[in-house]
């Protein structure tokens, strides 16, 4: 019998009967899986975007509240205008970063945070009545210690006060740099201010290292020097010109100067407490 | 050996011949997933699984497997097997498969599969080398079990998520260990537990393979 297991022809048949039968049951199980899986896709990020607006609680249903309360819009990052040429349902900013049609390189101290290559249009999300909102929340990822960083940010309706940040995807240390998942070191940035004043084009916030203080810093995070840098360069990177810049100074714009100070109060308070 | 029996090849392989303790095979998905309780338990129910059709259906076709090509036909069942695991948790439980990312996939190189299906289930009738499979894979996860709970105890101050301890970030009393959180402190768990498993039973413990002779006489040292 292990004559006949050995010849040839009865290799050839058990292999191919056994890729058969196997590709068979894994192709399959990936069809008949995918739209179930493609679903915990879609709300895992839908949950994320309404985390960092501030909108998400344990047991809400993610799909009506986002359904509700956000707008998806797409943007061009050069001009800072909407665009309607790409359908921002569908629209994924990470697969255009990746096409040269539709990318460009970046490079040197232009590309701080690391990512080589970045999309000409890009989805953000906005919360409440799209044409003034409440907030505006931006896709955002940058180079860490260990690998990418993906997130999101979310910024008032002034196009300068921050309201949260929240990381989906990343590879930090834990307890160390992983810390930027814990709660109170996010709960920090609720009412941080982006630019240094009305006029500045380049973003002033950045995290430091032993206590923060003012508008424009955030308490970086301790025993994780080159995390707390990387999200420095990244939110610096996608706030400046080179990021969304352009699309956030059409709101900060509309804000009058007077309406800037009198948000500045109540930034103290928070930072008190 | 004896002759294995259906109760023998289920429980073995718990205590007594342990495939981490005692074999010190699956080591390295042992250091990576048993940061928290939770993902080390689905990670059981995955090898649990895994080894256990693996051996079912390599038993099954046992008679017909060429010698030749004999570890391949293991491997592609073993890959199919884990792909298919791999693709129920990405649409059933989507937070656990991002948390265990490529560890899934990384069960296709666990030794423990592969060890049983070569050495157990090429040999044995499909009933015993399934229950071989089930035993091996609930070795691996006592292990595993164990050893997340020390590290998610004291790591992160609970046990399946559950605050036990108030750790200084949420404003209690607990400094947690962050050593434990990273992968090498399983390594000192996993040593711990073969040493309390071979005091428990001295036959574990190996015969040295050579005697080290003494570096210099008490003489000469003088």
């Amino acid at each position: 019998m292990a004559q006949s297991n050995n010849s040839i022809k009865k290799i050839l048949t058990v292999a191919f009967a056994l890729c058969i039968v196997c590709s068979v049951i894994v192709s399959t199980a990936a069809v008949a899986l995918r739209p179930q899986q493609q679903l915990n896709q879609e709300l895992d990020r839908k949950s994320n975007i309404l985390a960092v607006a501030d909108l998400y609680q344990e047991g809400v249903d993610i799909e009506a509240t986002y359904g509700e309360k956000i707008t998806p819009r797409v943007v061009e990052l050069e001009t800072g205008e909407y665009s309607d040429e790409y359908d921002p349902q569908t629209f994924n900013s990470f697969e255009a970063a990746k096409d040269p049609a539709q990318s460009r390189t970046l490079s040197g101290e232009k590309d701080i945070a690391g990512l080589s290559r970045q999309e000409n249009y890009s989805t953000v999300y906005l919360v409440g009545d799209p044409d003034d909102p409440d907030q505006i929340i931006l896709p955002v990822r940058g180079q860490g210690l260990w690998g990418l960083m993906r997130g999101y940010l979310s910024v008032q309706g002034d196009g300068n006060t921050i309201e949260g940040i929240t990381f989906y995807s990343h590879g930090e240390t834990p307890g160390l740099g992983g810390e930027v998942d814990n709660p109170s070191w996010k709960a920090q940035w609720d009412g941080k201010e982006v630019f240094a004043d009305a006029d500045s084009v380049q973003p002033a916030i950045s995290l430091v290292k032993g206590g923060a203080s003012g508008e424009n810093e955030v308490d970086a995070l301790s025993g994780a020097s080159l995390t707390s840098k990387g999200v420095t360069n990244l939110v610096q990177f996608w706030l400046s010109p080179e990021g969304f810049g352009e699309y956030l100074a059409k709101f900060r714009a509309e804000v009058s100067p007077q309406n800037v100070e009198t948000a500045s109060p109540e930034t103290d308070e928070t930072e008190g407490a | 050996m004896s002759e294995p029996t259906p109760k023998g090849v289920l429980t073995t392989p718990i205590f007594k011949n342990n495939p981490i303790a005692l074999q010190i095979l699956g080591i390295c998905s042992a250091l990576a997933v048993t940061s928290s309780m939770s993902v080390s338990l689905v990670m059981t129910i995955a090898v649990i699984f895994v080894t256990a059709f693996s051996n079912l259906f390599v038993s099954l076709i046992r008679h017909h497997i060429p010698s030749s090509i004999r570890i391949i036909v293991q491997m592609t069942i073993i890959a199919s097997l884990v792909i298919v695991v791999d693709q129920i948790l990405k649409a059933y439980a989507y937070e656990m498969s991002k948390q265990l990312s490529v560890f899934v996939g990384l069960i296709i190189t666990n030794c423990i599969v592969m060890g049983r299906a070569e050495g157990f289930a090429m040999q044995n009738s499909p009933k015993l080398s399934f229950l071989d499979g089930v035993g091996n894979g609930l070795g691996y996860g006592f292990i595993l079990m164990t050893v997340s709970f020390f590290r998610e105890l004291f790591g992160s101050g609970s046990v399946f998520g559950v605050t036990v301890l108030e750790t200084v970030q949420n404003g209690g009393w607990y400094v947690p260990n962050g050593l434990l959180l990273l992968p090498p402190s399983a390594f000192f768990i996993i040593g711990l537990i073969i040493w309390v498993l071979r005091s428990l039973n001295p036959e574990q413990v190996e015969e040295n393979e050579f005697k080290m002779k003494a570096n210099t006489e008490p003489k000469e040292a003088v």
